[in-house]
């Protein structure tokens, strides 16, 4: 055969091979099992079903495993799958004031009614690599303060009853979806926060953070960062209310913005807002960062040409499985392209040869 | 014929997203070289890799189609192996490497040289749908562009392209005006095949995965490569016949055979290539 790529059919099967063989490395060490990686990897399992769309532990912890531990191609085999079911209905929106609390903090008040609640925290960790080889294991039963029995007011809602900070939008229209329509400009927040809880973090992380060096900067506090578990109900037309059909982790991040004040508007604080399935806050806050950043139109504020004021650059580039599968798409073959460009080039440099040529002759 | 694999449905999509598709192509069809926005789907393989066509492919499919995918040109190319193994196992669908057997032939890149019959879809992975995407980054710039047929950018693209090099420097992914409207892209394939398009028999449908785009340029339309009238437009030559078959008027790709400079053009249709071959036993050496 004349060229090396073409006769595809069996060196991709044999490439497939070797991936699996690689996926399992070393058989004398035991396989690494799902249960472990949802207990012992649960953050990446959190990201893999936060950025993939699906609350489900085992799957995301399956296609951790199947990816090699790459979470990008984690959340695409998620993804991919996700499509394949059937869609039976929306739940109604959670209720996260009705949180049972794993962890509560807030920046904005030393304390508050419910209390601060550090929870299973990376936060005061000296940053030690442990170099002993064994699993670090758990020493002694954690003490931890008495669940709260009574739900723990958002403390958006304790500044809200002063009127203090903006009210939400309270309607009950229908939400967009990006999953099932097309995404079109201008987007509505509702459409803008679905595409950055579905984004990637680190690029959501690198806005957030542009914005607080002073790329479109509103001064943000931590107003809460909450993180537990939530029950979904679903509306039922036969009965004629909603049941409970679960309950998930979630982590749900409200910053407190400054704002002065517009025409129509008092001076109050703002909101930026973040949401993830399980413990994710990293990417919580950064989403609740570039949320606020995106609101400059709506509040009134200046557009000062920042990347993360900019919706259509945001949304376009913020789902990772769809930046990763075209940045990765320049391996494909593109020789037929290629071959027109390489005639092109050896066309023009000819064509400034024979300039040269002619210029000279005629000195 | 196989059996499909049971675990998916026909063509792996559900027939609700397949109707949203054939509804996005009716319109298409409807408006030529309209790019209509689609609820595209994540399909199990990475976007900018044909997700798209597959999905266009996946729409059309019956159980009776005979399906051809080329990329580069060729059967054999890793990705159009990938796809065709992927609607085998989900479709089960006859495969073919023959262009005149193909009902369905999903493209990467090229335009067949076999000409295509009214029995015949052709449907092109695009990466970027948006012809002026590349002078203009703003979805909603470009479509408001398109709505008031302000092309000018485009054509003081191409005008630079003659006053810098003499002629328009434009390959592959060269622009063209269908039915008269919609400057349009015809995804990257060479402008060698943009003559292809024009009034072509079969159906050209167009799907862009990541972007979310359908568009079609239906049977017979005029199809008019941008250009001006003392630049007219032109296509690549070669100076050489392939050297495996001999034909002169095909897309010959070049061959590097060592690392002393020595080259081989070659026909890019693997198919055409083949078939001319085999009718010359002698000159298949």
């Amino acid at each position: 055969m004349y060229v090396s790529v073409k006769g595809g059919e069996r060196a991709i099967r044999n490439a497939h091979r070797l991936l699996d063989k690689a996926r399992r490395g070393d058989p004398g060490l035991p396989a690494i099992s799902a249960a472990q990686i949802d207990q012992q990897l649960a953050l990446a399992v959190d990201r893999v079903m936060t950025e993939g769309s699906l609350f489900d532990r085992e799957l995301a912890a399956l296609a951790i495993r199947q990816a090699r531990g790459d979470l990008i191609e984690a959340i695409f085999l998620v993804r991919a799958y996700r499509t394949t079911l059937p869609r039976f209905g929306a739940s109604v929106p959670v209720d996260t004031a009705a949180m049972t609390l794993r962890r509560r903090i807030s920046a904005t008040f030393k304390d508050l009614p419910g209390g601060q609640l550090l929870g299973p925290t990376f936060d005061y960790t000296q940053r030690l690599l442990d170099l002993d080889p064994e699993a670090p294991t758990a020493e002694g039963a954690p003490q931890t303060a008495t669940a709260e029995e009574a739900a723990v007011p958002r403390v958006t809602d304790i500044l809200g009853r002063d009127g203090l900070i903006e009210a939400e939008d309270g309607s009950e229209a229908p939400v967009a979806d990006l999953t099932r329509d097309p995404l079109a400009f201008p987007a509505g927040r509702d459409l803008r926060l679905q595409s950055l809880a579905r984004g990637d973090e680190g690029f959501l992380l690198a806005l957030g953070y542009s914005t607080q060096r002073g790329y479109a900067r509103t001064h943000p506090f931590a107003g809460e960062i909450r993180i537990g578990f939530v029950q979904v109900e679903l509306y039922l037309e036969e009965l004629g209310f909603a049941v409970v059909i679960g309950e998930i982790e979630v982590t749900e991040v409200q910053t407190v913005n400054q704002f002065k004040g517009s025409a129509s508007a008092p001076p109050q604080f703002t909101r930026g807002y973040g949401l993830t399935f399980g413990y994710c806050e990293r990417k919580a806050m950064s989403m609740a960062l570039v949320d606020r950043a995106l609101r400059w139109r709506e509040l009134g504020e200046d557009d000062k040409g920042a990347p993360a004021q900019d919706e259509e650059f945001v949304l376009s580039h913020a789902d990772n499985v769809q930046a990763t599968g075209f940045v990765e798409h320049l391996k494909l073959p593109h020789y037929v392209d290629f071959q027109s460009e390489l005639e092109l080039v050896r066309k023009l440099r000819r064509e400034q040869e024979e300039r040269r040529a002619s210029l000279e002759a005629a000195e | 014929m196989t059996t499909p694999d049971p675990a998916y449905n026909f063509a792996y999509l559900d027939e609700q997203t397949k109707r949203m598709i054939r509804r996005a192509i009716l319109k298409a069809v409807a408006i030529p070289g309209y790019q209509v926005p689609f609820a595209s789907r994540e399909m199990p393989m990475p976007y900018g890799w044909g997700t798209g066509g597959v999905q266009v492919t996946a729409a059309l499919l019956g159980p009776e189609d005979v399906l051809k995918v080329i990329d580069q040109g060729a059967d054999d190319t890793t990705n159009a192996v990938s796809i065709r193994a992927f609607f085998k196992r989900t479709a089960g669908v006859a495969t073919t490497e023959r262009t005149e057997e193909a009902t369905i032939i999903q493209t990467r890149h090229r335009i067949p040289e076999t000409p295509l019959t009214a029995k015949q879809i052709l449907v092109y992975q695009v990466p970027i749908p948006e012809p002026l995407r590349f002078l203009e980054p703003r979805e909603t710039e470009t479509r408001t562009m398109h709505a008031l047929q302000d092309y000018g950018l485009m054509h003081v693209k191409l005008y630079e392209d003659i006053a810098t090099h003499g002629h328009i420097a434009t390959t592959y992914a060269y622009p063209v005006k269908v039915a008269g409207r919609y400057v349009t892209d015809p995804s990257p394939t060479p402008k060698f095949d943009n003559p292809k398009m024009n009034r072509n028999a079969a159906l050209q449908l167009f799907g862009a995965g990541r972007e979310q785009r359908i568009y079609a340029i239906p049977p017979h339309t005029e199809v008019v490569s941008l250009d001006f009238e003392d630049h007219p437009f032109s296509v690549q030559t070669w100076d050489r016949p392939c050297e495996l078959c001999g034909a002169t008027d095909s897309f010959l790709d070049e061959v590097v055979m060592d690392d002393q400079g020595r080259r081989m053009f070659v026909c890019s249709d693997s198919d055409h290539c083949a078939r001319r071959r085999s009718a010359r036993p002698e000159a298949a050496a």
